[in-house]
């Protein structure tokens, strides 16, 4: 062990225990210059405290797992180096705004219910058959979309939105990005069967642009973007329908 | 055994990080914003109701507090301005095939330079 530590504030809430009261529990971590805050969790858990809960899988910033606030900022806590912070103590909370099922472990149902609700899935009238192979697309096709498909439902985003903490019910940046994804895909027809959750009091005309869950996305997706777009998209297509004599009401 | 901790949202969440504060501060300035066209209404009004009236609203206008809040509204509109011209970019991303417009030729462009023709010609018609 080197002679040099951190302190690590771990959030802590213990459902199964009496009284169940949120609380912070302070950990004195081996420092070493090339450790991350996963890295410190991992010390914990292993040396010092076996009950504590965390998420994490691949250590390298793909599977989206390991987002928690670090000192009141969303971070993936394999992406945040203790060096960043040291000598300094580093607060660990689970990330914002969700319900908390157990230390860092924030629980995910509204979330994947949302996910759902923009069906974010190629969308097709006319099905082809395998027969008549791959529906191709030209690399500047390919170029609209690509940005925003990028998300690891990491969910920083949702951390770092005010919008999601005042309005539980708002879909959410990395769902919204998703279908706006989806909608610009060339393969894609579903962008009216999308439209009524996009379009609705939860969707996109909730955001505010705040634009910090642009600011907070790991994977440079930029929800805030794909958002305004799709208000203005959404916009043109009320319009359409509305004035132009051959729009379908 | 309870269920899920929900923590609530703290009623000053807009003073907690500096991006929260630039966005509120960013959102206040529509209420200067709509203050100076309700101005301009009543202006209007007083110059329907003949030129008496109207030379009195602008005599008026050189009292030190008239002075300071068209400063505060002119400081207000700025801010409001700039901020939403950077934001132009991510609004509307223009693509020439795989090739994205670099962000500033496009605030430039939307936001910046029809800014400055039309201040130009307000100036113009002003000074004339």
């Amino acid at each position: 062990m080197p002679d040099e530590t951190i302190t690590l504030e771990v959030f802590r809430y213990r459902p199964d225990e009496a009284p169940a009261e949120p609380a912070f529990d302070s950990y004195e971590v081996p420092y070493h210059e090339h450790w991350v805050v996963l890295d410190g969790l991992n010390w914990i858990k292993d040396n010092a405290d076996g009950t504590l809960s965390f998420r994490w899988s691949c250590r390298m910033g793909v599977c989206g797992s390991c987002g928690v606030m670090i000192n009141g900022e969303p971070k993936l806590s394999c992406a945040s180096f203790l060096k960043e912070y040291y000598p300094k103590a580093v607060r660990v909370e689970p990330l914002a705004y969700f319900p908390v099922d157990r230390d860092l472990v924030i629980n995910l149902e509204g979330f994947l219910a949302k996910l759902r609700s923009v069906k974010p899935w190629i969308i097709r009238d006319d099905v082809d058959s395998t027969d008549d192979g791959e529906y191709r697309q030209s690399p500047a096709q390919l170029a609209a979309y690509k940005q925003h498909s990028m998300c690891i439902n990491c969910l920083l985003c949702y951390s770092a939105c005010p919008v999601v903490g005042n309005e539980p019910d708002f879909i959410g940046p990395a769902a919204l990005a998703l279908a706006q994804r989806y909608n610009l895909d060339s393969r894609d027809q579903g962008n009216a069967e999308r439209q009524p959750a996009l379009g609705s009091q939860d969707g996109v005309w909730d955001c505010t642009f705040v634009g910090e869950c642009t600011e907070v996305c790991p994977k440079n997706v930029d929800p805030a973007g794909a958002i305004q777009r799709a208000k203005v998209s959404s916009m043109l297509n009320w319009y359409k329908k509305m004035l132009l004599p051959w729009g379908q009401r | 055994m309870s269920g899920p901790y929900r923590p609530s949202m703290p009623a000053a969440w807009y003073l907690r990080t500096q991006p929260y504060r630039v966005f509120m501060l960013r959102e206040l300035t529509s209420v200067f914003i709509a203050g100076y066209l309700v101005f301009l209404i009543v202006l209007l009004v007083r110059l329907g109701q003949g030129y008496e009236q109207y030379a009195a609203m602008m005599e008026s206008l050189r009292s030190p507090l008239a002075v300071i809040a068209h400063g505060l509204a002119l400081a207000a509109a700025v801010f409001h301005s700039i901020t939403w011209f950077n934001l132009t970019p991510q609004v509307m991303p223009i693509r020439i095939g795989e090739e994205q417009v670099p962000g500033a030729v496009v605030a430039i462009g939307a936001g910046y330079l029809p800014w400055l023709i039309v201040s130009g010609v307000i100036l113009w018609g002003v000074m004339r």
